[in-house]
């Protein structure tokens, strides 16, 4: 990225800061498998009722983003309204052989396997969009993955607030101070979006980082 | 003799390349079964960029991905005040060959396989 790149990126998060939009767009992100579905379907059932998308341990089940526009977040008497972006997880390498192992025909996984690197160009295009991101990381796996490196330095490098979701917590192996150790410059949540665990904290941190 | 191709490139000549170019010949050598290593590694833009080609040619029977690993960039004095921060050294190579052992935040551990699979 040139000077003049990096100077209209810091000009930009200037920008933001003092003329603050009435509505923040939110990209959900991470890797396959994070629970980035879980969450989003967890704000949009305690906010609104309703459901983003379904949920599976197949890995790229969300293989096209998807978008919910003003979902209203009331915290501590403020309010913080948000359109989600709930996108496909972000791989550098899909093998069809890897569906196969979940009982998919082999035309079906092959199917998958295309419209999951679709979703993963998709995921990436959405970045230019997007007024915040919530980078989902499963906290019983090490944080250390490409995938999360390149999109923390992405958001960085695009001067957007990023708050880290260390998920699933609710599981034995868990450690979010392994995500906190590996990104000590960001605000990291430790949530089960499955349970609900710590939910309350994190929309809290929501409105003070994206309201 | 059996093995496995490794490029090492310098920071001089990627600094002389553009992102385009550089994403190009990545992709191009392991595509080819090399592995690709890079002295200066790549922006994080550019690594998007680079999952994003990767994407648009996996053909499901010959190229399934890349196994791309980096250090996360550091910020210096320089970066603070620009806003921009170099790549560190990138390793990259073709998903069937390569596969990342451990990583953390100053060693990478990969081990290359001769075969494909």
């Amino acid at each position: 990225m040139g000077l003049i790149t990096s100077l209209k990126t810091r000009f930009r998060s200037i920008f933001r800061w003092f003329f603050k939009k009435d509505k923040m767009r939110i990209g959900i992100y991470g890797p396959p498998n994070a629970g980035k579905t879980t969450l989003a379907n967890r704000i949009l059932r305690d906010w609104t009722g309703d459901v983003m998308g379904s949920e599976s341990e197949v890995p790229h089940e969300t293989r096209r983003a998807k978008l919910r526009e003003g979902v209203k977040i009331e915290v501590d008497g403020k309010t913080l309204t948000i359109d989600i972006v709930d996108t496909p997880g972000i791989a550098t390498k899909i093998d069809f052989h890897d569906f196969l192992k979940f009982g998919m025909s082999e035309e079906e996984a092959k199917r998958r396997a295309k419209e999951a690197t679709e979703g993963v160009i998709e995921a990436i295009k959405w970045l230019d969009d997007l007024d915040g991101v919530l980078l989902v990381m499963d906290s019983t796996e090490d944080p250390y993955t490409q995938v999360n490196v390149t999109i923390v330095g992405n958001i960085e490098a695009r001067g957007l607030p990023l708050l880290i979701v260390a998920n699933k917590i609710d599981l034995p192996t868990a450690s979010p101070a392994r995500i906190k150790a590996a990104f000590p410059q960001h605000t990291v949540v430790p949530i089960s979006a499955l349970k609900g665990l710590n939910i309350d904290t994190l929309y809290r941190t929501m409105a003070e980082k994206f309201g | 003799m059996e093995g496995v191709q490794l490029n090492l490139i310098s920071k001089e000549k990627l600094d002389r390349m553009s992102s385009m170019e550089k994403l190009r010949m990545i992709l191009d050598s392991v595509k080819e079964g090399k592995i690709v290593v890079l002295e200066s590694g790549l922006s994080p833009e550019e690594e998007a960029k680079l999952i994003e080609l990767t994407m648009l040619e996996i053909d499901h029977e010959n190229f399934v991905g890349i196994e791309v690993e980096s250090y996360p960039p550091k910020e210096s004095f320089f970066s603070k005040l620009f806003g921009k921060k170099s790549g560190r050294l990138t390793l990259i190579g073709p998903a069937n060959r390569v596969k990342t052992l451990s990583k953390q935040e100053d060693l990478i551990t990969a081990m290359v396989q001769l075969g494909d699979r």
